[in-house]
């Protein structure tokens, strides 16, 4: 699962990177454009943010099994 | 924040030693994030503007991988049952005004007294709260670490016990994170705070996680992962308001936001690792060293506006980067006291889980 994410979320900072040009002028044009960056953050937010989850679970890095709920 | 008719032309471009900069500075203010609420961003805006990214575009883009990773740190934060969403959303939409309203004194007072008379007024902001605040909170989790108490039930304080006994009629609600029901008309100013504060210092946590241990009575760890709902909400219409001005530069928050995320999970993961004065720690911590990266420039500004004599161009530039650097330094011990505590806390898990092992064995 982590290397499909990873695939995926390097995928869309390809994509990011490699349209500059294309996201500089429409990303940055005000009023109702303002959806394009918002959407945008949501759905790296969703992929890399699974993406990071799971790395540190593939390396081993866990939460602590002992205190599972803060009262 | 109209008069901005070209962005596209102001973005900066960027290249290998950019992204790895941005990455890096990302993971670490997410590590801390993760951790006590909010934090790194007060780095990340100065460190946009040194790449040449201009103020606006740097805070504006800053906020747009604020709200996407606080979302990300409060829905790892809720599966250890750390946030209290009702009180983060309540919080969040004062919050939100509080952000309106300070970036209209912001801009008033820019209007007035020009670049200078603004950063003068960030950086007084920043030394009063950080040294009232910061130094208060620092204190606290040094007495509980010397009294050796670290271990037991974190105590209401008598403000909060007696925010917690007062009953006004409709306008009660019932919090877990408090386990009581306070009236909204105590949560509606520190929301609104918080949020001038971030509008101001861009770290709105460092009024609003105090907030809720001392004034409402919460948790620290519950707090810290509760500011994350908070920012997020903050974040969502504070991004959503630049964004139709144009002024985010996606790139640049995305690329923050793919270290950050790193970092956050990492951060998030530490809190179930560490006692709860911990978290009172590394907040403290950062806040009374920022509080000294901004005392430096207190002058600078100063002498800007005529106030005091006028500085030389070297000793400027030294007190920049060394405001700078001390910043750094500050989000960088943060992270490292985090670190280590994660480090402790799993070494001695698995060494019980050994010993436990073996006794099984025998």
């Amino acid at each position: 699962m982590a290397i499909i994410l990873g695939i995926l979320s390097l995928g869309l900072y390809v994509g990011l990177l490699r349209q500059q040009e294309f996201v500089n002028t429409y990303f940055t044009k005000g009023g109702m454009y303002a959806f394009l960056p918002i959407a945008t953050a949501f759905i790296f937010s969703f992929v890399h943010g699974n993406f990071t989850g799971n790395f540190w679970t593939l390396l081993g890095v866990e939460a602590s099994k002992k205190k599972k709920e803060v009262k | 924040m109209h008069d901005i008719v070209n962005v596209a032309s102001q973005l900066i471009h960027l290249d290998v030693m950019n992204i790895t900069y941005l990455f890096l500075v990302g993971f670490v203010g997410g590590l801390v994030s993760g951790f006590i609420g909010s934090g790194g961003a007060f780095v990340l805006t100065p460190g946009m503007m040194s790449l040449g990214v201009p103020g606006l575009v740097a805070v504006a883009s800053n906020m747009c991988h604020k709200f996407p990773k606080a979302l990300v740190g409060s829905i790892k934060r809720a599966k250890y049952g750390q946030v209290d969403v009702k009180l983060g959303i309540v919080l969040g939409i004062s919050a939100e005004a509080g952000v309106l309203y300070g970036a209209h004194i912001q801009e008033s007072i820019k209007k007035a007294f020009g670049d200078a008379g603004s950063n003068l007024y960030v950086s007084l902001a920043f030394v009063v709260i950080l040294a009232v605040v910061g130094g208060f909170v620092l204190k606290d989790a040094m007495k509980t670490r010397k009294a050796g108490t670290a271990d037991e039930e974190e105590k209401v304080t008598r403000l909060a016990k007696w925010v917690q006994s007062v009953n006004i009629p409709y306008t009660m609600v019932y919090f877990k994170s408090l386990n009581a029901r306070i009236s909204v008309l105590f949560t509606i100013p520190l929301g609104f705070a918080t949020g001038m504060l971030a509008a101001t210092i861009a770290v709105g946590g460092f009024i609003g996680v105090p907030a809720m241990i001392y004034v409402l009575g919460a948790p620290s760890l519950m707090a810290s992962a509760t500011e994350l709902v908070i920012a997020f909400v903050m974040g969502v219409g504070g991004s959503f308001k630049y964004a139709m001005h144009g002024l985010v530069d996606i790139r640049l928050a995305m690329i923050i936001l793919g270290g950050s995320l790193f970092g956050i999970q990492l951060g998030a993961m530490g809190t179930t690792y560490v006692k709860p004065f911990m978290i009172k720690m590394v907040m403290g911590v950062i806040m009374v060293i920022v509080l000294f990266s901004r005392g430096l420039m207190v002058p600078v500004y100063l002498s800007q506006l005529g106030l005091i004599g006028t500085l030389g161009e070297t000793t400027v530039k030294v007190l920049k980067t060394t405001s700078f650097s001390i910043m750094i330094f500050a989000l960088a011990s943060g992270a490292f006291i985090v670190l280590r505590a994660m480090w402790i806390g799993r070494r001695e898990e698995r060494l019980a889980a050994t010993q436990v092992l073996e006794r099984g064995k025998a």
